[in-house]
Order: structure tokens, then C-alpha cells, then sequence
């Protein structure tokens, strides 16, 4: 090499020790993070491996017939996924039934009527809500709601619809029904939250040219508006629907947890993640547990679908806006 | 043609709009519903010894939480002890270091991870920790609970520290400060109040949750110790004395969620304000 | 070939030598007479007092500095100053005799209608954006409406450029074509009074020069209000013009008078470029 013409370091500055020193402590610090982030796709990894290893034993027993049967009965080594795929879904049907028009409903009186201060106040009390635990909204669903539901819905309902097979049989508070109600609950701060937020990114401008047309104000929001923010909602509502997939104590604790496909609303039935709450911990035999694991696959699987077509949809309004 | 304001069309308006209105009250009436019922009912059950005494076998009266209010804490103790760094650096990572393909990846696969329903995630807790050591723990519990904080701790930290200007970065290096020094130095602490908000709200969150700790934690009358046994913890008190035929349970039920809701929306009030207040407050 | 509009201007008088004097108050000619008007923003007065008789079938501009107030003054006059919160009107606005702001709204919205500075057509068809604010006001009957739409197109001289593409997106069109759109969806309702706030600010001259041409052929048809920053356009177009500043009315009368002696000293710095 040749001889350097660069002036000797200053005193003051550190020596080429303590800046290596410096510089190992700097290339830690990246890996330690990145050894993180690789953790979290393994620990991801993971969780989707040993679901999939533990259900074996049920899918080589039963194949893809576990998921079309409706025989559940642990003590004969018989299981059938299909009451539990019918609560989830009937249950989440209904709790979107009820929450959606009273979320959009909500969400566009906060958008578009409330002043920004009520707005906000209230959207912050909304959003409290979806805080809640879900072990609470149980309480409150046997002890309040079931009740409530014996002596007045219940009665209206046969007495009005009893000739729908929807509302037929014997009723003991515990049913499709009670579960899709406490559910709706649960799901309606996720669907006022979101489509608020994409109602207010709707442009000024958009609403005043209708105004000043001579529409409505009404017209203005369900004609102009809301189509505006449609996809954004409807992103809302598979957010929601997500959560009600997923709910597993509230249900539980009002749904009956009997695994039978009944046409009527007012019928004990059962979801997936009930099930898995209720049986998991004393399940006994590696079918059973395996046929639970399986059970907990299949609703993994529905979830992560749902939640992705959400953020695709949320992201696209949001963006369009932006 | 003639076009004037047909009184349908008015009624419609202010029939909708009303509607709204109503749907508005109807929501904020169920909170309040909740709030109320459970304070009410819970604070009446409510008593010294319900913080202070073990529960009592089936059958006698009386009896309390203690137990479960430790346990709660136990178990969210080792969640945090897992979930929170991990997510941290990660968020770090992502906010930080980064390329544009990774983060891509990891951001989907942390969204993933939060659509995780929770029971499920107990189920790999299960297979992970309580088979191997072939029984129930605070350990299970707190890992189950733990992996469901990653993705919220990955999301705020990101989010917080993007928040931070670039000039303070710029700043720090232009001292001579390396990269690591000038996160952990200067970027962190000028995000701190969000990272400690979004912690609040994280541990908020997994305070609540039941479901992965029915067949992690498992549930315990008497008083655990150490890690590796299992554990009682408030929300499966309440889920198993809810459902118990005892009226004297149901009672403690309403006490217990109500000091359990009291401290769930306490953390979540508290944090949404520091939030609310804090420096990245101007870039939402 | 001359535009109508070149023609009237080319047969014009000469400017008059007579001493000034206001034009008379014939209240047959008065489409919206404005009397005594003041606007509040809060407790911050943004209009004072403001007296005005805007003339039926004619063009009347607004002209200014930035933030005189004139199209705050133009949007009490659709009353779409009460999207705003906490704002608060006095005064009254006669729309032929009758007090708008005891009107319901929605209905002074179909008779006074607005165009906006910058083009805000609907993620609509062309023929959708039009047939709008026909749709909305009960105008069910099919060709009726195709009928209107056409008309609306031809008067905005948009039709030609569209016809073939009415069920295309109005989003395709250029910034002049869109605003000629906002124009014909305004005038498919039939307005009595259209009130214009600064159309052409973001558009070219090519553009303007298009809209300015149609609004002289459509006078006939309505009341033109239309503010602007630019005075030129108010020569050209208007046949009244009144100057504001500051939230106050300073002076109105004959576009001619304004420009070439105006009576008080403010408008004449204004027009002569002294400031704004």
C-alpha cells in the first residue's frame, strides 16, 4: 500500500477499536430485527404446519366426506363437520343481516348529518364497543338478552312467522337466533367504524354539485354517496364478517351446543369454534382431537379469505380517494 | 316539464334521515345498556373478598377471584415477555431496514396472523407448549396469548415510527450517530408515547380473550405456582361460573366482568387519548 | 363567421357622454332582487348590507380582489352557503317576489342552479350525469328524458363532441368538455337563475373562450349570474357588473359604465389595475 497522505486521526475521535466495536453493535441490531421478522413467518409457518400435521389422522380416516357429514358422535369415533360449518354460517348470516343495515345506517348519521364534534364523541363511544371482551358480551347474552329473547322475541316471532319452518319448534333461549343476535352486536362497531371513514373520504364536491341540483339531502347520500363508498363498505362488512366467523365465547354461551342442522332459527345448534371450546380440552383419543384440529383448519382457512378480500377491498377505496 | 319538490320526496328525507338518527341512538344505547347492566349487577357482587379469597368448592358460598386476577397477570406477564418483543423489532425492522418486496410479504403475513381466530391460535399453543410438557401452564397460556399480540405490537411500532420526521434522523447521522444508534436513540423515544399507547391497547386486547386460554392455561381453584401449572385467569372464571347452575357463581360472574371490563376500558380510554395527544397526532 | 355575441359587440353604441346615473329600479325586469343582505361566518361578517336587483334573461358578473366576498355572495343565492355550519344569513333573497330563504331549500336549488369552479361531474355515463337531476325530480318517462338531454348537450355545445359516447364515463372527458357537462346537467333542470363561481378558472383559453360563447346563446333562455376574477371575461360577457370588496357591494351597474366610468373611486382603481 502505498504511503497515506491522510493526517493522523485526531485524538479526539475514536479509535479503530471503538469503531468497530460501534459498527458490530450496528449489524446486530439489523439482524436481531430481521431474526425477528424472520421469526414471525416462521412462528406463521408454524401454526399453519402443525394444524395441518395434527388433522391427518382425521383426513385419512374421513377424507374431504368429514366435511359433508353431519354425524357427530365421539363415543362411536364419528365425525362430521357440517353442523358446525351450518351454526358458523347461519349465525354469521344472521348477525349480518341485523347489523349491516343498522351499521350503515349509523355510519352514515355520523358521516353525514352529525356535527364533527357529536361525530367523533360518539364514533370514539362506538368504538368502544368492539373493545368489549367477548367472555362480557356472553355474560350479557345469557343473562340479559336470553331472557329478553324468551318473553318477547320469541313469541312475536312464531306467532307472526310460525308458519315459516324458520321459526318453528320448541324454544329454550338458547338457539341460532340468540347467537346471531349477540353477534350482530359484537360486529356492528367494525361496520360503523369503517364505513364512516369512507364516507367522509367521499369528496365535498360530489355532494354539492347533487345539492345543487335540487336533490335531497337524503338522495344525495343514498344516490351519490354511498355508491361512492360502496366497495368500502362492503370491505366493512367482510371485516365483519371475519370477526363473526371467528367469535368463539359469546356464542358458546348462548348458541345450545348441540351439533344438529336444524332448519329453524329458534333450534340449539353449534359453530366450529364453539365446538373446539367446549370439547378440546377434554377430548380424548387422537380422532377426536385431530377431528377438532381439523375443525380449527377449516376456519382458519375461511377466515384468512374473508380478511384478505376486506383489505383488498378497503385498500382500493382508500386509495381512490387519497 | 314541470319539476318541483314533491312532498314524498320530503317525507322520504326526513324519514331516512331520522332513521339514521335512530340506528345512531339504538348503538350507543346498547353500549350504554352494557355498561350500565354490568355495573349495576357487578359492583353490587363486588366485595372485599372477592379480591382478596380463593374460590370456594361447589356448593358453599362465598369465595373469590384472588387466584384469577394473579393468574391474569401471570399470563399476560409471559405474553408480553414473547409478543412484544418480537413485535417490536419487527416493526423496527419493517420501518426501518426494509425493502419493498420483504415488507410487502411480511406485512401480508402479519395481517394474516391477526385474522387468526383465537381459538384456533389455542389449538397451536396446545400442540406447541402443553403436549410436549403434558400438561397445562401459565407458560401455554401466556404463548398462546402472546403470538396473538404479535401482529398489533408489529402494526403500531411501524406505524409510530414512520410517524417520526425524517429530519431527526437525519439529524442523528449527521452526527456521526450509526443507523442503530439512531433508532434506538432518537427515533424510539421520540415515538414513545405511541408505543406505549398501542402496548396499552394491545395488552387491552389479549386481557380479554377466553378462548386460547380454555385449553392452554386451563383453569385452577387454588392458587398456582410457578409457570409450568395450570392457571386460573379472570375471563375463564367468569366464562365457567356463567355457566355453572349456582346462582352465587353467576354473582361473581357479573363482579368479575365488571372489574374486568373496568380495566379493559380503562387501558383502552387511557391510551386512545395519549394517542390522541401525542406528535403523531397531526400526521393521521 | 362571427359568433352572435362578436356581432353585438361589433353594432355596439359608443360610450355614452351623458353624466351617470343609476339604472331604475323596474322591478318587472327584476329576476332576484336582494335586499339588505348580510352573511356571518360565526360571529366574522363576511357580507354587509348587500342591495341588489339582478335583471331577468341577462348576464350579471361579480368581479373583486380575492376574498371580497362575491362568491360567498353567490352561494346565499342557492342557499348553499348552509352546507357550512354555523353560519347565519339576514336579509332577504326575492326570487320573482317570494323569499327564498323561507323557501324549502331543495326546491331553490332546482330553480337557481349552480356550476363550480372546478368541474365535479358524477363517476357516472355522460347521459347519467345529465338526465340526473331530471331523474331525481320525478322525469321517469324515458324519451322525455333523452329528449331533455339532448337539448341540455346542444346548449352547452357539448353535444356534437359526445353524442356518439353518451353511455361512456363522464371521467373521460377533458377539463373543458367536463365542465360543459357540469353545464348541461345544470340547465336539464330548467333553471330560472344560473349561477356560475368562477368556471373557467381552471381551464384554458380555448376552453373558456367555448363556455363564454354558449353562456351569451343561453341568456335568453335564463338569469346568468356569474362571478370571476377576471375582468376581461366581465367585459366581454356581462351586460351588468357589480364590484365587491371587502363584503360590500361597491358599486353595480351597465358592464360599460363599470369599466369605462365607473362613479365611485374604489372600482376605478380596481379596473384600472390600481390593486387586486
Amino acid at each position: 500500500m502505498a504511503t497515506s497522505t491522510i493526517p493522523a486521526r485526531s485524538p479526539q475521535f475514536p479509535l479503530a477499536g471503538f469503531a468497530r466495536r460501534i459498527k458490530a453493535w450496528d449489524e446486530m441490531a439489523y439482524f436481531v430485527t430481521l431474526a425477528s421478522a424472520v421469526s414471525i413467518l416462521t412462528i406463521v409457518g408454524l401454526i399453519v404446519f402443525e394444524l395441518w400435521i395434527s388433522s391427518q389422522p382425521t383426513v385419512k380416516t374421513f377424507g374431504w366426506s368429514f366435511l359433508t357429514s353431519s354425524r357427530w358422535d365421539p363415543n362411536s369415533g364419528k365425525f362430521g363437520a357440517l353442523p358446525f360449518i351450518y351454526g358458523t354460517c347461519v349465525t354469521a348470516f344472521l348477525a349480518l343481516l341485523i347489523a349491516v343495515p343498522f351499521g350503515v345506517m349509523a355510519s352514515i348519521f355520523l358521516a353525514e348529518l352529525a356535527p364533527p364534534r357529536l361525530s367523533n364523541v360518539l364514533t370514539f363511544l362506538i368504538e368502544l364497543l368492539a373493545a368489549v371482551p367477548s367472555v362480557i358480551y356472553g355474560l350479557i347474552g345469557i343473562f340479559v338478552l336470553l331472557p329478553l329473547i324468551r318473553s318477547y322475541l320469541a313469541p312475536v316471532l312464531t306467532g307472526v312467522f310460525g308458519f315459516l319452518p324458520l321459526f318453528q319448534g320448541d324454544f329454550y333461549g338458547v338457539s341460532f337466533l340468540s347467537a346471531g343476535l349477540v353477534l350482530s352486536i359484537m360486529v356492528v362497531p367494525f361496520i360503523i367504524s369503517v364505513s364512516r371513514e369512507v364516507l367522509l373520504a367521499v369528496p365535498v364536491d360530489q355532494r354539492e354539485a347533487a345539492l345543487a341540483l335540487g336533490t335531497t339531502k337524503w338522495e344525495t347520500t343514498w344516490q351519490i354517496v354511498l355508491p361512492n363508498a360502496k366497495v368500502g363498505i362492503i370491505g366493512s362488512i367482510f371485516l365483519a364478517l371475519a370477526r363473526a366467523l371467528g367469535e368463539t365465547m359469546a356464542v358458546t354461551m348462548v348458541i345450545g351446543n348441540t351439533p344438529k342442522i336444524s332448519a329453524s332459527l329458534l333450534a340449539p345448534g353449534y359453530s366450529i369454534a364453539a365446538v373446539i371450546a367446549n370439547e378440546f380440552a377434554e377430548a380424548s383419543g387422537d380422532l377426536y382431537v385431530s377431528s377438532l384440529i381439523f375443525l380449527g383448519l377449516v376456519l382458519f382457512g375461511l377466515t384468512i379469505v374473508i380478511n384478505a378480500l376486506a383489505r383488498i377491498l378497503i385498500l382500493t377505496t382508500t386509495r381512490r380517494s387519497a | 316539464m314541470v319539476m318541483t319538490i314533491s312532498p314524498k320526496r320530503k317525507l322520504v328525507n326526513s324519514l331516512m334521515l331520522s332513521l339514521s338518527a335512530v340506528c345512531t341512538v339504538l348503538v350507543i344505547g346498547v353500549l350504554f345498556f352494557i355498561l350500565g347492566y354490568l355495573l349495576y349487577h357487578g359492583a353490587r357482587s363486588l366485595n372485599f373478598q372477592f379480591f382478596t379469597s380463593l374460590p370456594k368448592p361447589s356448593g358453599e358460598t362465598g369465595g373469590g377471584m384472588a387466584n384469577a386476577i394473579v393468574g391474569s397477570f401471570k399470563v399476560l406477564l409471559v405474553a408480553t415477555l414473547i409478543g412484544v418483543p418480537l413485535g417490536f423489532l419487527a416493526g423496527v425492522y419493517l420501518a426501518e431496514y426494509s425493502g419493498k418486496t420483504f415488507a410487502f410479504v411480511l406485512r401480508y403475513v402479519i395481517d394474516l396472523l391477526n385474522g387468526v381466530p383465537s381459538i384456533v391460535i389455542g389449538i397451536v399453543a396446545y400442540a406447541l407448549v402443553v403436549r410436549p410438557m403434558k400438561h397445562f401452564s401459565a407458560l401455554a397460556g401466556g404463548v398462546a396469548l402472546g403470538i396473538m399480540m404479535i401482529p398489533i405490537a408489529v402494526r403500531t411500532t411501524e406505524e409510530f415510527l414512520r410517524a417520526v420526521p425524517n429530519a431527526l434522523r437525519e439529524g442523528s447521522l449527521a452526527l456521526g450517530a450509526t443507523k442503530a444508534k439512531t433508532i434506538f436513540s432518537v427515533v424510539v423515544p421520540a415515538a414513545i408515547s405511541g408505543l406505549i399507547s398501542g402496548l396499552m391497547l394491545n395488552l387491552a386486547r389479549v386481557a380479554g380473550e377466553t378462548a386460547p386460554l380454555l385449553f392452554t392455561a386451563l383453569g385452577n381453584m387454588f392458587w398456582s405456582r410457578g409457570w409450568t401449572e395450570p392457571i386460573a385467569t379472570l375471563p375463564v372464571m367468569i366464562y365457567n361460573y356463567a355457566i355453572a347452575p349456582d346462582e352465587d357463581l353467576h354473582q361473581q360472574a357479573w363482579a368479575a366482568g365488571f372489574v374486568l371490563l373496568a380495566l379493559v376500558l380503562a387501558v383502552n380510554v387511557t391510551a386512545k387519548m395519549i394517542i390522541m395527544r401525542g406528535p403523531a397526532a397531526s400526521r393521521r | 363567421m362571427a359568433t352572435p355575441r362578436q356581432q353585438l359587440v361589433n353594432e355596439a353604441d359608443p360610450p355614452s357622454t351623458t353624466p351617470y346615473e343609476p339604472p331604475a329600479r323596474d322591478t318587472s325586469r327584476c329576476k332576484l332582487g336582494v335586499k339588505d343582505l348580510s352573511f356571518y361566518y360565526g360571529s366574522f361578517q363576511a357580507l354587509h348590507n348587500i342591495g341588489i336587483d339582478i335583471t331577468r334573461n341577462k348576464i350579471t358578473a361579480f368581479i373583486g380582489p380575492s376574498g371580497c366576498g362575491k362568491s360567498t355572495f353567490l352561494r346565499t343565492m342557492n342557499r348553499m352557503n348552509e352546507t357550512v355550519r354555523n353560519t347565519r344569513v339576514e336579509g332577504e333573497i326575492l326570487l320573482d317576489g317570494e323569499n327564498i330563504l323561507k323557501m324549502d331549500v331543495t326546491d331553490v336549488r332546482r330553480r337557481v342552479g349552480m356550476v363550480f369552479q372546478k368541474s365535479n361531474p358524477f363517476p357516472k355515463t355522460i347521459f347519467d350525469n345529465v338526465a340526473y337531476g331530471l331523474r331525481v325530480n320525478g322525469v321517469r318517462n324515458q324519451s322525455v328524458v333523452e329528449e331533455a338531454v339532448e337539448k341540455s348537450l346542444e346548449r352547452a355545445a357539448l353535444w356534437a363532441e359526445v353524442k356518439d359516447k353518451l353511455n361512456k364515463p363522464a371521467s373521460a372527458l377533458s377539463g373543458g368538455q367536463q365542465q360543459r357537462l357540469c353545464i348541461a346537467r345544470a340547465l336539464a333542470v330548467e333553471p330560472e337563475v344560473l349561477l356560475l363561481d368562477e368556471p373557467c378558472s381552471a381551464l384554458d383559453p380555448i376552453a373558456t373562450r367555448k363556455i363564454e360563447d354558449l353562456l351569451f346563446e343561453i341568456k335568453s333562455l335564463t338569469t346568468i349570474v356569474i362571478v370571476t376574477h377576471n375582468m376581461q371575461q366581465a367585459a366581454r360577457l356581462a351586460d351588468y357588473t357589480g364590484f365587491f370588496l371587502m363584503g360590500k357591494l361597491i358599486e353595480f351597474d351597465d358592464t360599460r359604465k363599470i369599466f369605462q366610468n365607473p362613479s365611485v373611486k374604489e372600482t376605478e382603481d380596481y379596473v384600472t389595475g390600481r390593486f387586486g
